[in-house]
């Protein structure tokens, strides 16, 4: 009989985190990492922001290194893509044919990002890893027309980054307004106006009619000079190979709250996987978030060898664009109504209460990290299911912290 | 020759929570505890450079705002992922109602 091994399949975040994971639970069988990706496991956060905005060209922020990698003993297999899953035989074959014998399989592979479907779309540039970012910055000198297609979170963030380094930026959105899907329109439309500032053009509720060598032509019939184009136009799980393992699919891997898929030896984590949160009724969730990668790998390692740990941390986000940082805990859509808190002169937060009154959501957004504190302690009280008594939430000298405590 | 350096009025402070300090170029954290002693560290966290005084202080914890990586405000030992480097410690005294920290410098 061989020795019961652990299989990650997908380098981010989610899966770096599990590496370590396991060593940290005192696990001293083999870890195998399998990532596609030609590079060790780096952070993407900065892919939009520090890496295109900084002088130097961008290096990868490592979240395991060679040097980590030796000492934890994780087998890490690069640039292996994994093509298939026999969950009889309980091995992963990669696309060189080997196969790799698991006793528990971790599914991390991400989610990728979206691609238009209208002629010209392959003149748009996709932002996934850092040769995406690399290639981006490069494009991005002084002068030149940027279009960006989506006012979402990523297409914002490369438009500061595009702005700060004195390019020409136009972000064409379809729906009315920026945000649509992530804030309130009053956080929105403060985010809105600093791009503005900036001389960031926002066209909103236009769509695109279609892509010229050196414009975009809007359904509308407006033109919008475009250089380079950018697509950011939300991301896809990727789950093809849970899916041609018949693992169940629901909006990515479907997984319960363990973070077990259908197959009890296969679990998944991170951007790929869908999974049940206790603390909001069972509400079936996937997040594209990077705490979320890193939360969940922790639970699902423990589970993995004998835990039994429901994954219930509260959803938690951010965003930077120029000084601005923006962050949501929770689960604002769940709220009815909203009280507003301006803990300093410049920071906004607003509360999320259901209809019970319970806090099931906070987002912010102020200068550097204003809001960090205060948002971290709201996301607390949503763990908690507190309903905090709503004119104290108001008052900004009101220590959300003693409500913790009672 | 190190010397102490006025920090703040020790009320300045509430307990549980921490305060920013600029001095000569260098940023420190200054905390003072739920059991009403005082501690200081460097100013940034060790991940990415964050200034953990926007951070929260729970007991003995500070948690960088950024990434949550958290530290023992007293001893700086992270207590682990994203943050595996130890923060740096400053002596701390109070007299006569002020904070001073000692940077060594």
């Amino acid at each position: 009989m061989t020795e019961a091994s652990m299989v990650i399949v997908g380098g981010g975040k989610a899966g770096a985190r599990a590496a370590v994971a396991f060593r940290e639970n005192a696990w001293k069988g083999p870890v195998t990492l399998i990532s596609d990706e030609a590079l060790a496991p780096y952070d993407r956060p900065p892919l939009s922001k520090a890496a295109i905005m900084d002088e130097a060209e961008p290096q990868p922020t490592y979240l395991l290194d060679e040097g980590m990698m030796a000492s934890l003993e994780v087998n890490f297999l690069r640039g292996a893509a994994a093509t298939a899953i026999d969950r009889n035989a309980k091995t992963v074959s990669l696309a060189d044919g080997k196969k790799i014998p698991y006793d528990r399989l971790l599914i991390a592979t991400g989610a990728e990002p979206r691609q238009l479907s209208l002629a010209g779309a392959d003149r748009a540039l996709l932002l996934r890893d850092i040769g995406d970012s690399v290639r981006i910055r490069r494009e991005f000198s002084e002068g030149r027309n940027i279009a960006i297609i989506g006012g979402g979170f990523i297409g914002l963030e490369l438009a500061s980054s595009a702005a700060k380094r004195g390019c020409r930026v136009t972000v064409i959105e379809a729906q009315p307004r920026i945000l649509m899907r992530g804030v309130t329109e009053e956080i929105a439309t403060r985010i809105a106006t600093r791009h503005a500032e900036a001389g960031v053009t926002i066209l909103a509720g236009a769509s695109v009619g279609h892509i010229g060598s050196d414009k975009i032509v809007l359904s509308d019939g407006r033109e919008v000079a475009a250089d380079i184009i950018i697509a950011g136009i939300g991301a896809s799980p990727r789950f093809r190979l849970a899916e041609q393992a018949g693992l169940a699919i629901d909006n990515g891997i479907s997984c319960n709250t363990y973070l077990q898929t259908s197959d009890p030896h296969i679990f998944a984590i991170g951007d790929c996987c869908s999974f049940p949160h206790p603390i909001f009724g069972n509400e079936r969730l996937r997040l594209e978030a990077w705490r979320n990668a890193s939360d969940q790998a922790i639970v699902a390692v423990e589970n993995m060898l004998g835990g039994q740990r429901q994954y219930e941390a509260v959803p938690w986000f951010w965003t930077d664009q120029y000084e601005l940082n923006l962050q949501i805990a929770g689960l604002p859509h769940l709220g009815v109504s909203v009280i507003k808190r301006v803990p300093k002169e410049g920071a906004l937060i607003l509360c999320h209460l259901d209809a019970e009154g319970r806090l099931v959501g906070a987002s912010g957004i102020g200068q550097g990290n204003s809001i960090a504190r205060d948002i971290r302690l709201l996301e607390m009280l949503i763990g908690k299911k507190a309903s905090p008594d709503a004119a104290l939430l108001a008052d900004p000298s009101f220590q959300l912290k003693s409500l913790l405590k009672s | 020759m190190s010397q102490w350096i006025e920090v703040c009025a020790a009320e300045d402070i509430d307990e549980e929570d921490v305060m920013r300090f600029d001095h000569q170029g260098q940023t420190f954290a200054i905390y003072h505890s739920p059991d009403d002693k005082f501690y200081a560290t460097d100013g940034l966290c060790t991940h990415e450079k964050v200034h953990l005084a926007d951070g929260l202080v729970m007991d003995n914890i500070i948690e960088c705002p950024k990434h949550n990586g958290r530290f023992d405000y007293r001893n700086g030992a992270a207590k682990g992922a994203p943050v595996c480097v130890n923060l740096k410690t400053y002596p701390v005294k109070v007299e006569a109602g002020k904070v001073l920290i000692n940077t060594g410098a």
